[in-house]
């Protein structure tokens, strides 16, 4: 059967013939973002792994908050809770879970119906018209809940044909679906893999169902990895763009993880996201209870660099809930319950001009910045690169509320992005939570705690920039090693980073602390 | 002959587009086995699918009011007292 082809598989010619799905196909595609001579910062700045790109992956990804790490400055994306059942057990997941205070995957306030979905999401681009993508995420697994996930597509891509559609699962159904997603105009797909060895998936998943029965232990991940490698290699000579999320699980598949990273590259992923767990006890998982513990932000970040000679690395994830609605890192799905959408009128034509109005002006500020970017190289390039001395790497931490710039003030960041500055350049390393130093207002009671909190997260900086900062934070906070900055409100953040970085040259920190670094070695 | 849901179901949907008798309806506040339908797959599976998939122990139970699927045959999480 001939179906319209909405999907752009058709302009995606490929660098090469696929000479066998799964055999490196993509192999150039990759090799661009980390072999050139790009790769250390030579061009001002790593964290721009887009700029990288082909062109016609760029155009695909560069609005996608949850594919670009720049995008995610200036895009939302939301997800609409239609897909309750799953067909697998995760031992980081509990299916009692509903809570309004929570913000992980798994978890959702409200159950929709397609066509509840569909009048959700169409409230959200019209009100938010940065909101540039729907994904369904879950609750359970999008592709075991196939009728109602893929009537929820098909309405949006009549109603909605703005807004990119997305979807992730863990792969079981995945080989029996491509077909269908390809029909929709999905072209961003989500795996989570994580493990290629069936003795490491029997730690990690106690069942799946199959064939009409519930199959437990090795022979469960056994089917469950060829089925997640199997759809990644459909998917990928479909031309659909394919993310890796893989659970980083401190010594189960902490050391694993590297040789997956290599395998779905090789296949023709484009982006290896790993996450930490998440195993409080009270969320009543099976790791939670057993006292399996989480990875500490060093060792993400360890695993994260070990991979990334190999791999296109997300590290701007904020492992959303399944109805999240907002820029990453915020949440604003209150503002969405499905008796609130009912009281909307939405004229979506009307809604899709203003759309577009939008979309173009934050696409004219992104790409003059790319120009900008590009020309400085050039004047690099003409003037040639003068010899500057290495100067260790810094971290600094940046609070902001999105548009790339530091306009957050201290007291009410509930997150921190985390760059390194280095003489090479700078790269995003990736955000650590906190609670807010102060809400404002009456809330301050605990501030003391919550700034306890924040210096915690922090360790390891030693800036800190922020559109404000107050007085009594101020102290703590340089008794703890990180200058607090509010000199640079406002201003873009690889700006503010690099000047920043300048100064502390200049002052000769970057030898001074160095020297006391090799004495304490 | 016939299985039923019961309270701690979470109302997930994953039983019900597997009965074979179309058995499982939605119902408030959770899903429910119509009992004159329910066949427990005789004929149709060799297990109870809607048993085969819940992701709940104890959340059905058989024509003896046994679970199904007894506490930790699941998950792994050892019985607690509640």
């Amino acid at each position: 059967m001939q179906l319209p082809v909405i999907n752009n598989t058709a302009s995606f010619p490929l660098p090469n013939p696929l000479p066998q799905a799964g055999e490196g196909a993509n192999e150039p595609l990759h090799g661009t973002s980390n072999s050139g001579g790009c790769s250390a910062g030579s061009c001002g700045s790593t964290d721009d792994q887009m700029n990288h790109l082909p062109e016609h992956i760029r155009e695909k990804v560069f609005n996608h908050p949850c594919y670009s790490e720049e995008a995610h400055h200036y895009f939302a994306r939301m997800h609409v809770a239609v897909a309750p059942a799953c067909n697998i057990q995760c031992n980081y997941c509990n299916r009692k879970y509903d809570c309004a205070n929570e913000s992980r995957p798994g978890v959702v306030s409200e159950l929709h119906h397609p066509v509840q979905a569909v009048k959700k999401v169409l409230a959200v681009a019209a009100t938010i018209p940065q909101m540039t993508v729907l994904g369904i995420a879950g609750p359970g697994d999008p592709l075991a809940n196939p009728e109602r996930t893929f009537e929820t597509f098909r309405m949006l891509s009549e109603q909605a044909p703005d807004i990119k559609l997305c979807v992730s699962t863990n792969g079981l159904s995945l080989p029996d679906n491509v077909e269908e997603l390809a029909k929709y105009n999905i072209d961003h797909v989500t795996i989570t893999i994580n493990c290629v060895d069936p003795d490491v998936g029997a730690q990690i998943y106690p069942w799946i169902f199959w064939k009409n029965k519930r199959i437990k232990g090795r022979e469960a991940a056994e089917i469950l990895i060829a089925q997640q490698q199997k759809g990644l290699e459909m998917l990928v000579a479909k031309g659909i763009l394919v993310k890796v999320n893989s659970v980083l699980i401190p010594g189960v598949n902490d050391k694993h993880l590297e040789e997956v990273s290599k395998i779905v590259k090789a296949k023709g992923a484009f982006l290896h996201n790993v996450m930490p767990l998440i195993s409080e006890a009270e969320h009543g998982t099976y790791y939670g209870l057993t006292g399996q513990r989480g990875p500490t932000n060093e060792e993400l970040q360890a695993l994260q660099d070990a991979c990334e000679g190999d791999m296109n690395m997300m590290r701007h994830c904020r492992q959303c809930r399944a109805d999240a609605v907002g820029l990453l890192g915020e949440d604003r799905g209150s503002e969405f319950t499905m008796d609130k959408v009912e009281q909307m009128e939405i004229n979506y034509p009307e809604a899709m001009k203003m759309r577009a109005e939008v979309h173009a002006a934050i696409n004219e500020e992104l790409e003059s910045k790319r120009l900008a970017k590009e020309t400085k190289v050039q004047l690099v390039s003409i003037q040639g690169l003068k010899p500057k001395a290495v100067t260790r790497p810094v971290l600094m931490a940046v609070a902001t509320k999105g548009n790339g710039v530091i306009n957050e003030h201290f007291g009410h960041a509930s997150e921190f992005l985390i760059y390194e500055a280095s003489s090479e350049g700078m790269r995003f390393i990736g955000h650590r939570k906190t609670k807010p130093y102060c809400e404002g207002g009456d809330t301050c009671g605990d501030g003391e705690s919550a700034l306890d909190t924040t210096l915690r997260v922090l360790a390891g900086c030693e800036v800190v920039l922020c559109s404000k900062v107050g007085y009594e934070p101020w102290g703590p906070l340089e008794a703890a090693g990180i200058q607090p900055n509010g000199e640079h409100a406002m201003e873009p953040i690889e700006d503010a980073v690099l000047k920043v970085y300048e100064e502390m040259r200049a002052a000769g920190k970057l030898a001074e602390k160095q020297a006391v670094q090799q004495k304490v070695a | 002959m016939s299985l039923e849901i019961i309270e701690s179901c979470t109302n997930c949907w994953a039983c019900e587009p597997l009965c074979p008798s179309k058995a499982i309806y939605e119902a408030k506040p959770h899903f429910l086995i119509d009992p004159d339908k329910c066949t427990e797959c005789a004929g149709d599976f060799e297990v109870p699918q809607c048993a085969a998939i819940c992701p709940i122990e104890g959340a059905i139970l058989n024509e003896d009011g046994v679970p199904m699927n007894p506490p930790g045959s699941l998950t792994g999480i050892p019985a607690q007292t509640a």
